[in-house]
């Protein structure tokens, strides 16, 4: 593929192989954005850390494989049915396992994220048909390029990055125009105040899961062309969770940002860095924006009274 | 019941408050003692992995149970114990100085993160951990010249005072007594001033800080104290092992090790125990009872799915863990008849936001 790009000068080379990079790297970083978003949702509205949110994500590319490529519906339907149903998957769980410790320190909580993790990833290996095998997504996209001045591009990440902003828009517009997507917003800025406005808190928690679910699946589908559908998919999440804290855990916009400068900045090191940086580029800047600024870069600086 | 008098002021610095327990205790050390004169090889190896989790038990209740702070990273001080341990047996170190020496090089580490920890709380806390333990795991893996990479590294017996352990048995007594040493340091160190400072900055770190307990020094000690003793287990786990690569300290290891706590019962020696013994009995008790269940079923994943229950059944009924359990249930005898079901309830808050700092 390098041979076939070769511009004229070497200059064009350095120049197209660092924007195919970026466009990599920005593309790997939407899918960090994503996963950020949904633990960003949840840690906003409930102050719980979903550690479950890699395998949520694991468990909606799952669906997608059965729905797209063992059963043949189309792209479209696939992605809406993958995230319908984790949505679901989603406010089932919250409604089984987390209803019950409401209100309980957050540690222990994050604890039961972990073992609802362990338990999604150990289903579905046990599941027939999915198992610990390794599979692919079909996509439209797949193996298309654009050739944009000599700079060759991967139609993949474009959608990629297109779908990303689209997601990003619809969620905007729900929490700013829609009834419940309101209410949402109320309840993770002051839960006790929601309750007094008559707002059905609970209720409301359990469609934050969903909505946080379903965003996973979507980044599920969007990851599953990079890295293939398999049980341990879900470690991606441990990069997402830089992502959020670089961002400021509990904002939206941060969780974004943060996941694209992870994703930039992972690429870039895989070029420009010894190897074994790029593995651990997401920590080192997370360390960084921790020692600078610990509530991360759009995080809410208000202090605790006494 | 059981009624104490107090006769002598003495009485009050005691390990052992009363008669029973010195009689429990006792009976308790006299059975590990005389245990491998009954017990099987396969039995032994599982008693030396539990000896060696108690540790990290220890260490880790010392910081998340007793001084409340989160870690996620702690394989990482178990790699830098084991990897210490190692390298200094090779060079033909004994042990009576690698061993003291892994746990101080562990606990220069775990200065190293606790700073930071200083200004980090709750999920920004965990987060500096994870990013730790991944960094030391890839360092381990790139600084080939010492550590072998991914091929790893070969460990000898241990050696001491002239003697090869080798045989299970000794090996066993050694992780004991290395066990009960660190098990009497904890207890010593909980009821000294340093172990009601942790307690207070766990309570409330305003109060304690007002209450003239200097936050920065306790909590760097007690991320040093907490690594010292993950690194003394990371070196008899590497003795044990007699072969360590980094993918045996990431991240789902240190996972692993919290659940010791939290399944133990957080915020109590008893539990650090309890949960490492049961952590380790788990696994094989799965194998058991897979002969019983419908072939085609994937063990890994079984595995997994129950540990996942089992977790989150603990949190949501037995908040206070295995300890916990054994506590009411005493409690019940204690009282009868008059226990009452409502005596352990944890009472409900609503959410008390971290985001307000």
């Amino acid at each position: 593929m390098l041979a076939r790009i070769a511009a004229p000068s070497e200059g064009g080379v350095v120049i197209s192989q660092f924007v195919q990079l970026l466009l990599a790297g920005v593309a790997q970083g939407c899918v960090y954005a994503l996963v950020a978003l949904g633990f960003v949702l949840i840690y906003k509205a409930t102050e719980t850390v979903n550690f479950a949110q890699g395998d949520m994500m694991m468990l909606g590319a799952f669906f997608a494989l059965t729905a797209g490529t063992f059963m043949g519906w189309p792209y479209w339907v696939t992605i809406l049915f993958a995230v319908a149903s984790m949505a679901l998957v989603g406010m089932l769980i919250e409604r089984i396992v987390l209803r019950p410790v409401l209100g309980y320190p957050a540690f222990t909580v994050v604890m039961i994220t972990i073992g609802v993790g362990y338990v999604l990833r150990g289903l579905v290996t046990m599941m027939p048909g999915w198992g610990t095998e390794t599979y692919a997504l079909a996509t439209p996209f797949a193996d298309k390029v654009i050739n944009f001045g000599g700079v060759v591009l991967a139609v993949q990440e474009i959608a990629v990055i297109g779908m990303t902003a689209a997601l990003c828009l619809v969620l905007y517009l729900f929490f700013r125009f829609a009834r419940i997507g309101v209410a949402m917003q109320a309840t993770s800025q002051n839960q006790l105040a929601a309750y007094y406005m008559g707002i059905p808190v609970r209720r409301v928690n359990m469609m934050i899961w969903g909505l946080s679910a379903g965003v996973a699946a979507f980044a599920g589908i969007l990851l599953a062309p990079f890295t293939f559908v398999h049980s341990n998919m879900g470690y991606i999440g441990l990069k997402a969770f830089p992502a959020a804290v670089v961002g400021g855990f509990g904002s939206v916009p941060g969780a974004i940002v943060g996941g694209l400068i992870i994703g930039v900045v992972e690429a870039l090191s895989g070029l420009y860095l010894p190897e074994g940086f790029k593995d651990v580029a997401a920590y080192v800047v997370v360390l960084l924006v921790l020692l600078v600024k610990p509530s991360g870069i759009f995080g809410e600086t208000a202090t605790k009274k006494v | 019941m059981r009624f104490f008098f107090k006769t002598d002021y003495a009485q009050d610095l005691r390990i052992a408050r009363h008669g029973g327990h010195v009689f429990w205790y006792g009976l308790l050390l006299a059975v590990l003692v005389a245990l491998p004169l009954f017990v099987g090889e396969y039995f032994l190896t599982q008693l030396h992995f539990i000896a060696i989790y108690s540790i990290v038990g220890f260490g880790l209740m010392l910081l998340v149970g007793f001084t409340g702070q989160i870690s996620l990273g702690h394989a990482a001080f178990l790699a830098v114990g084991a990897y210490t341990e190692a390298l200094l047996q090779a060079k033909g170190v004994p042990f009576l100085i690698s061993l003291p020496t892994a746990a101080l090089f562990s606990a220069a580490v775990g200065v190293i993160v606790g700073l930071p920890a200083l200004r980090l709380k709750g999920i920004y806390l965990a987060i500096a951990t994870i990013a730790f333990n991944v960094i030391v795991e890839e360092i381990i893996t790139r600084w080939e010249g010492l550590t072998g990479g991914n091929s790893g590294l070969q460990v000898k017996d241990v050696v001491l005072l002239g003697q090869s352990v080798e045989s299970p048995t000794a090996f066993y007594y050694l992780c004991l007594v290395i066990t009960v040493i660190c098990c009497l340091f904890m207890i010593n160190l909980l009821r000294s001033p340093t172990g009601r400072a942790f307690v207070a900055i766990r309570d409330s770190e305003i109060s304690a800080s007002c209450m003239g307990v200097n936050l920065a020094k306790y909590k760097t000690m007690s991320f040093a104290l907490s690594a010292a003793l993950t690194g003394i287990a990371g070196a008899l786990y590497a003795h044990k092992l007699a072969f360590i690569s980094p993918e045996q300290f990431n991240l789902f290891v240190s996972i692993e090790m919290v659940t010791i706590v939290i399944l133990g019962g957080i915020g109590s020696l008893h539990g650090a125990v309890l949960g490492a013994a049961f952590i380790i009995l788990l696994p094989q008790g799965i194998a058991i009872a897979k002969d019983w269940l419908p072939p085609g079923m994937a063990p890994t994943g079984l595995q997994a799915v129950i540990f996942g229950i089992i977790l989150i059944a603990f949190i949501i009924f037995e908040p206070l863990g295995l300890y916990g359990r054994w506590v009411k249930v005493r409690t019940w005898f204690q009282l009868f008849p008059f226990y009452r079901r409502g005596m352990f309830k944890r009472q409900k808050t609503y959410t008390k936001s971290e985001r307000l700092r």
